[in-house]
C-alpha cells in the first residue's frame, strides 16, 4: 500500500510566548510540551516524582531532628578526617561534592558534543563522568565503612547522640548512592552506544524499536544532573546544618 | 531560540557555570570550616544551596531555554512542597513539647 501523501500548509505558525503560550500549549489538543521529545518530557516527569521521594526523606529527617530531645550529633566532627595528624572537618564530603559537580560539568559537555555528532568526544566525556560517579560511590563506601566499623553507628543507635541520626543518614545517603550507581551503569551503556555510532545510523534503542537519536545523551544528562542536584540539598541540610 | 537540533550552546558557557559551582561549593564549605553560627549560618547555607540548584537546573539541564509550559509544570510542584515543610515544622514542635512534658518533669 502506498504511503499517504504528505500534506502540509507549508508554513508553521509562530508559537505565542509568556502566559499566552502556556494557555496555548496546554489547550492545543496536541502534545503539551512543544519542542521537547517525548523521552525528555518523560524523564522530566520521572525526575519530578523522584524529587518528591527525596523531599519526603529530607522532611522526615527535618522532623525527627527537630523533635528529638537528645542533642543531635555534630556532622562537622563525625565526618572529619585526620590528615597530617590534625582533624580537617567534613573534608571527605567536600571532596565528594567537588567530584559530583565535576561530573556534572563533563556530562553537560558530553551532551553538547553529542548534538554536534562528535561521537568520540561525547563518549569519552561520558566515560569520564562515569569514572567520577564511580569514585563518588567508592568514597561513600569508605565513609559508611568508617561509620559502621570504627564508630559503631547503626540505624537504631550511635555513640554521638540522637539515635535518629543513623537511620536518616543511611536512608538518605544510601538512596542517593543507589541513584549514582544506577547512573554510572547507564552512562556506560549510553557511552557505548554513542561510541558505536548507534545514534548516527538510527539503530533501534532498547525498550523501544524506534530509531535512537542524540536526545538520549541529553536525557541521560538530565538524570545525572538531577543526582548532582539532590546532593546539593543533602550536602546543605544534612552535612552543613 | 537554539532548537535546530537539540540544545546548541558554546562549551565556554558550561565551563563558566562549572567554575561558578566550584566557587559556591567552596563558600558553603568555608561556612562550616570557619564555624559561622546562628542565623547567618542558616541563611548562607540556604543561599548557596539555592544558587547552586538554580544554576544546575537552569543551565546544565537547559531549563532556561525550554517553553514556559514545561518550566511551570516541573518547577511549581516542588515549590508547593514548602506547605509540607510548614506543616511538618509545626508537627515536630508539637512532638518536641509533648516529649518534654512526658519525659522531662518529675
Amino acid at each position: 500500500m502506498a504511503p499517504p501523501a504528505a500534506t502540509s500548509t507549508g508554513e508553521s505558525l509562530a508559537r505565542p510566548e509568556g502566559w499566552g503560550g502556556i494557555v496555548a500549549d496546554w489547550s492545543s489538543d496536541q502534545r503539551t510540551f512543544k519542542n521537547v521529545p517525548w523521552g525528555k518530557a518523560m524523564m522530566w516527569i520521572f525526575l519530578l516524582s523522584d524529587t518528591f521521594i527525596f523531599t519526603c526523606f529530607l522532611l522526615s529527617y527535618m522532623t525527627v531532628r527537630m523533635s528529638t530531645t537528645v542533642p543531635w550529633p555534630n556532622p562537622s566532627e563525625i565526618f572529619a578526617l585526620h590528615i597530617g595528624g590534625q582533624p580537617i572537618p567534613l573534608i571527605l564530603i567536600a571532596i565528594m561534592t567537588f567530584i559530583l559537580i565535576s561530573s556534572s560539568g563533563t556530562m553537560a559537555m558530553a551532551v553538547n558534543f553529542g548534538y554536534r555528532h562528535d561521537r568520540v568526544k561525547s563518549a569519552i566525556l561520558m566515560l569520564v563522568t562515569a569514572a567520577f560517579g564511580a569514585s563518588f560511590v567508592g568514597m561513600q563506601a569508605f565513609e559508611w565503612t568508617k561509620l559502621i566499623v570504627e564508630d559503631g553507628v547503626r540505624p537504631w543507635t550511635n555513640p554521638f547522640g540522637a539515635a535518629q541520626f543513623g537511620s536518616t543518614f543511611f536512608m538518605i545517603t544510601g538512596f542517593h548512592g543507589f541513584h549514582v550507581s544506577i547512573g554510572v551503569i547507564f552512562l556506560v551503556i549510553i557511552a557505548r552506544k554513542v561510541w558505536r555510532g548507534d545514534y548516527d545510523h538510527g539503530r533501534p534503542g532498547y525498550f523501544t524499536s524506534r530509531k535512537g537519536k542524540y536526545e538520549a545523551v541529553e536525557i541521560m544528562g538530565l538524570y545525572w544532573h538531577f543526582v548532582d542536584l539532590v546532593w546539593v540539598f543533602i550536602f546543605a541540610v544534612f552535612y552543613l546544618w | 531560540m537554539a532548537h535546530a537540533e537539540g540544545q546548541q550552546h558554546p562549551i565556554s558557557m558550561y565551563l563558566k557555570i562549572w567554575g561558578l559551582l566550584f566557587v559556591l561549593s567552596t563558600f558553603s564549605y568555608l561556612v562550616d570550616f570557619y564555624h559561622v553560627e546562628g542565623y547567618l549560618r542558616w541563611s548562607l547555607i540556604l543561599l548557596f544551596m539555592i544558587l547552586k540548584a538554580g544554576l544546575i537546573v537552569a543551565v546544565f539541564m537547559h531549563m532556561m531555554w525550554e517553553r514556559l509550559a514545561l518550566i511551570y509544570a516541573i518547577l511549581v510542584p516542588p515549590v508547593l512542597v514548602l506547605v509540607f515543610v510548614f506543616l511538618m515544622t509545626h508537627e515536630a514542635d508539637y512532638t518536641f513539647v509533648t516529649r518534654g512534658v512526658f519525659f522531662g518533669g518529675p
